[in-house]
């Protein structure tokens, strides 16, 4: 039988209680116990960065995290960015300026970047590339999502 | 003039403007509907087991073990799938002598691929049904694997297919001129390389994935698919699953990328699918990451001997080559693994004047994943073999790469105009990119810069491709040879009562914006504010019947077809205005949502009104007028086979002659995809596709050993271009409209990825020449570099 436990945790400010298998990362458990599927899996082992979240204010691979090491802790996800990070200026300029096409590795090239601004970086756009090299798109190329990320650190800046 | 050809006699409100994709908001807010999202009552997942060798007889599979593990429900091998599936055989008649054998969903007597599923645990998780696949005995005999395709053609050579006398699955010769005659003769000079390309892979981020659900009553199988194609889809699944084509219903909502990958079809699908079927119960199936290397489509892999003659002053008297082509043990069905070598021999060379070419394509079965269509298909071999071959005999004849392109390429004031294969060529513009290509990159600046680097020992260089790019394929792509795919598409434009446009298309959505172009164009030609359209795709059950989306036609044919319903909707609804206003329909016009009076501006009636009188108080209206309020329209291109997109690109490079790293300093993409409708969005799949050509050119590779092992099937493994090794890429345009259609649209997509890798070797042999070195094999690995340096052995 797979063993289960009792997890106790916030997610997007709301309180769950919930058993889980000790085996199931943070990833499925969102994503398949919750219905939180805007956190997004794509390589089952940390190199992707689409599984992004915030695990007590810090960004962690939910899928090299287990759903137990999320006990009595605080998760953010996409489905909270524009609540519970301020992030409606950097959502806005990601739809703006096309920095999705397929929207796959949204989840965590937001969870990335909002780390990056967070942080208080520059908009520079070689150390924001650096910063997103844990990232994988397929899709934009890139450009666009640099083009987001300095777009708001500048109008943060501006204001 | 009356009719759709006035749609453009005015300005346009969003068509040519960079609208942002309405789609997008959901997305960013974690709100997409991707299939592995979706969970539906009594929902059990398949889990496959594959086979762990590359070739092996299945003597026996033991499932006593397995079947009854916590939360197994059943379990079916090669054999028991087999029973219930129509065997489908991957060729195409316009490819005359293509052989391929029937193949089964999963494999039944014998393993052909490392990867190759051979039985399927239904099971209550994905976790229990991964624990289940270790308690299933497979007795595997191995069977020496043919893994090298040169390997494959020797007489010595494991037969992969008993029923044939070789491996070789195809070959087609293609001769114009008398090339070898033509190359002997005095004045010319004669370059020879042999030219590597290396298998990659698309990785869509979102792996495979589908959901099967079947309800006995309506005897209707529902596919929710992650994927291109429908309606395709749905033929075949009716075709082999022994249906009838209206019970199967094939549903696309959001898609993490395809890239071509996902446009085929495949054995774990049809698997899930039949068993949907059998258990009368929804099935998921989820590809995870070492499933989709193994088993999704790989790309390229061609060992090319070329050959150009030039004379002196730089004029091309003739190229050719002999292609080697390796796809795997099976053609994928149904668009076929030979399309790709068939597009170089079409292509090569197709930008410039030439009479003279021969050339040799040979498609070889081997015990690796089987290769079929991946994003610019065939493009990037095609023109990397002309294009680095027309830079090398430059070097050799000490002539510039610019001045002998613009020797040798088609005038643009020659067209219409045909290739030395007889690609009909109409709308292109070599010159005028090139041109416009030197004005962005300050190509004099670069070459300054380049030689004051090299005398501090850094080695920067400078490479171009022009290109063209199959786009907007007509019926003599697929649907001459027998496949079940459409070349037409449609698009339906209905009025509701509130005054809002629903518009749904045949084409479909990865990402690139297909709807938010359909949107635009559809307010645009009907005359309504962009927020009041809505946009359906994906979905058999409502859209009407066409091709989806693959070579580049989702603009130029899509939108063609939405611009058409949205013109004939327009036309309906100023009749009925013009009775219910008594005017004339010629003097009335649409515009933000109002009928308006053409000459003064002045509004008559809402959309809203009109609507309402038809739907709800017809009574007002004359007996004999009965509006419909919605239009469809189908467009196929008919005066030629393709309509060619062309474009001319340039890298600039640095190659660290210590490390054998190369950086891209920075690329310049110009491309004429006719008229552009939302620049933004085709600037980015420009920069997307460049990048995934960058991919091919420099990291990715599909390494196998001679088992037939895939030694690097993990995302840490394969190498995939990240955020900081990728440069600034500066695309500009050139519109030629296709005088094919109104919208004169071409098609975008594929260009970047086509041109990038021939740019990018040609700069690489750029910086080495002063080195007297050359590299000619992609990937452009560190280690390459340094033994073409002769650094290592
Ligand atoms: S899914 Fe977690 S890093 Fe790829
Ligand atoms: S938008 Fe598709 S992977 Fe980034």
């Amino acid at each position: 039988m797979t063993k289960t436990a009792q997890i106790n945790l916030v997610v997007n400010g709301e309180k769950y209680f919930e058993n889980v298998p000790v085996r199931m990362n943070l990833a499925d458990f969102l994503r398949n116990k919750l219905g939180l599927t805007g956190t997004h899996v794509g390589c089952e082992h940390g190199v992707c960065g689409a599984c992004t979240i915030f695990l007590d204010g810090v960004t962690a691979r939910s899928c090299l995290t287990l759903a137990v090491q999320a006990d009595e802790t605080e998760v953010t996800t996409i489905e909270g960015y524009e609540t519970d990070k301020n992030a409606s200026d950097l959502i806005k300029n990601f739809h703006k300026r096309n920095a999705l096409q397929c929207g796959y590795c949204t989840p965590g090239m937001l969870a990335s970047s909002i780390e990056y601004i967070e942080q208080g970086n520059p908009p520079d756009r070689k150390k924001v590339k650096e910063h997103i090299s844990g990232n994988y798109c397929r899709c934009t190329g890139y450009q666009a999502i640099v083009d987001a990320i300095c777009t708001t650190i500048e109008e943060r800046q501006s204001r | 003039m009356t009719g759709p050809a006035t749609v453009f006699d005015k300005p346009t409100d969003y068509i040519g403007k960079s609208i942002p994709r309405s789609d997008a908001s959901r997305l960013l807010r974690g709100q997409g509907r991707y299939v592995d999202d979706m969970q539906l009552p009594r929902m059990v997942h398949a889990v496959f087991l594959r086979s762990p060798y590359a070739h092996a007889k299945i003597n026996s599979i033991d499932i006593s073990q397995a079947i009854d593990l916590q939360g197994v429900v059943a379990i079916f091998t090669g054999k028991d799938i087999a029973q219930h599936v129509e065997p489908y055989v991957g060729v195409l008649s316009h490819l005359p002598g293509l052989r391929s054998p029937a193949q089964y969903p999963l494999a039944v007597d014998v393993a052909r691929w490392q990867g190759e599923p051979v039985a399927v645990v239904i099971c209550a998780s994905r976790a229990l049904g991964e624990d289940a696949l270790e308690y299933i005995k497979v007795d595997y005999e191995q069977i020496p694997a043919v893994t090298d395709t040169l390997d494959a053609m020797s007489s010595e050579a494991p037969l992969i297919h008993k029923e044939y006398d070789s491996n070789l699955a195809w070959k087609r010769e293609v001769e114009f001129g008398n090339l070898e005659e033509a190359l002997a003769q005095d004045d010319v000079v004669v370059v020879e390389k042999q030219i590597k390309f290396g298998r990659h892979t698309g990785v869509t981020l979102e792996t495979r994935a589908t959901v099967c659900d079947y309800i006995p009553g309506d005897e209707q199988l529902i596919m929710y698919y992650a994927g291109q194609a429908p309606h395709m889809l749905q033929f075949i699944l009716a075709k082999h699953l022994d249906m009838l084509e209206e019970n199967v219903r094939v549903v696309a909502h959001d898609v993490g990328g395809s890239f071509g990958i996902k446009v085929h079809t495949y054995g774990d699908e049809i698997a899930t699918a039949i068993i949907a079927k059998l258990l009368k119960r929804p099935v998921k199936f989820t590809a995870d990451r070492l499933e989709s290397f193994v088993t999704d489509i790989h790309a390229r892999d061609h060992v090319v001997d070329a050959k150009i003659g030039v004379k002196k002053d730089g004029t091309i008297v003739g190229m050719g080559f002999n292609d080697f082509t390796g796809i795997g043990p099976f053609s994928m069905y149904p668009r076929t693994s030979a399309i790709e070598c068939n597009q170089i021999l079409n292509l090569t060379g197709a930008p410039y004047q030439f009479e003279h070419y021969h050339a040799v394509g040979n498609v070889v079965f081997q015990n690796k994943t089987l290769m079929c269509q991946y994003r610019a298909v065939g493009h990037p071999i095609a023109m990397a073999i002309s294009d680095c071959m027309i830079e090398e005999a430059a070097r050799v004849i000490g002539m510039d790469p610019v001045k002998i392109r613009k020797k040798n390429l088609i005038p643009d004031d020659a067209y219409p105009t045909k290739s030395v294969t007889g690609m009909r060529f109409d709308d292109l513009s070599h010159h005028a990119c090139l041109d416009k290509l030197l004005e962005i990159m300050d190509y004099e600046g670069l070459l300054v810069d380049q030689q004051k680097e090299r005398g501090n020992g850094i080695y920067r260089g400078i490479g171009f491709v022009s290109l063209v790019e199959v786009t907007n394929p007509s019926p003599m792509f697929y649907g001459v040879g027998g496949a079940p795919i459409a070349s037409q598409d449609g698009a339906t434009v209905r009025l509701d009562a509130a005054g809002a446009l629903h518009v749904s298309s045949s084409v479909t959505e990865q990402g690139q914006g297909t709807n938010a172009i359909l949107q635009q164009i559809a307010a645009d030609v009907f005359g309504v504010a962009i927020e009041r359209v809505k946009v359906t795709t994906g979905d058999t059950a409502t859209v009407p019947y066409g091709g989806g989306t693959w070579a580049s036609r989702g603009a130029g044919i899509g939108g063609e077809a939405m611009l058409l319903a949205s013109h004939a909707l327009k036309e309906q609804v100023l009749e009925t205005a013009a009775v219910i206003l008594q005017a004339k329909p010629e003097n009335l016009d649409i515009s933000s949502g109002e009928v308006i009076s053409k000459e003064s501006g002045e509004q008559k009636i809402s959309l809203g009104d009109l609507a309402k009188i038809v739907y709800y108080r017809g009574n007002e209206l004359p007996n004999d007028l009965r509006p419909e309020l919605i239009a469809t329209r189908h467009y196929r291109v008919t005066d030629f086979p393709f309509v060619f997109t062309n474009g001319a690109m340039a890298a600039h490079v640095e190659v660290d002659t210590n490390t054998g790293f190369i950086k891209i300093l920075h690329f310049w993409a110009v491309e004429d995809c006719g008229r552009v409708i939302n620049p933004q969005l085709v600037d980015d799949q420009i920069r997307g596709g460049v990048v995934q050509g960058i991919g091919g050119a420099l990291y990715e590779e599909c390494i196998y050993d001679t088992d037939g092992q895939m030694q690097n099937a993990s995302m840490a493994d394969y190498l995939v271009p990240m955020a900081s090794e990728m440069p600034e890429i500066t695309v500009a345009h050139v519109e030629t409209y296709t005088k094919t259609s109104v919208l004169g649209a071409k098609g975008a997509g594929e260009a970047g990825t086509g041109g990038a890798p021939a740019a990018i070797m040609n700069a690489v042999n750029n910086a080495l020449e002063p080195l007297n070195c050359g590299l000619w094999q992609m990937p452009m690995t560190p280690e390459r570099v340094l033994k073409a340096l002769g650094k290592i052995k």
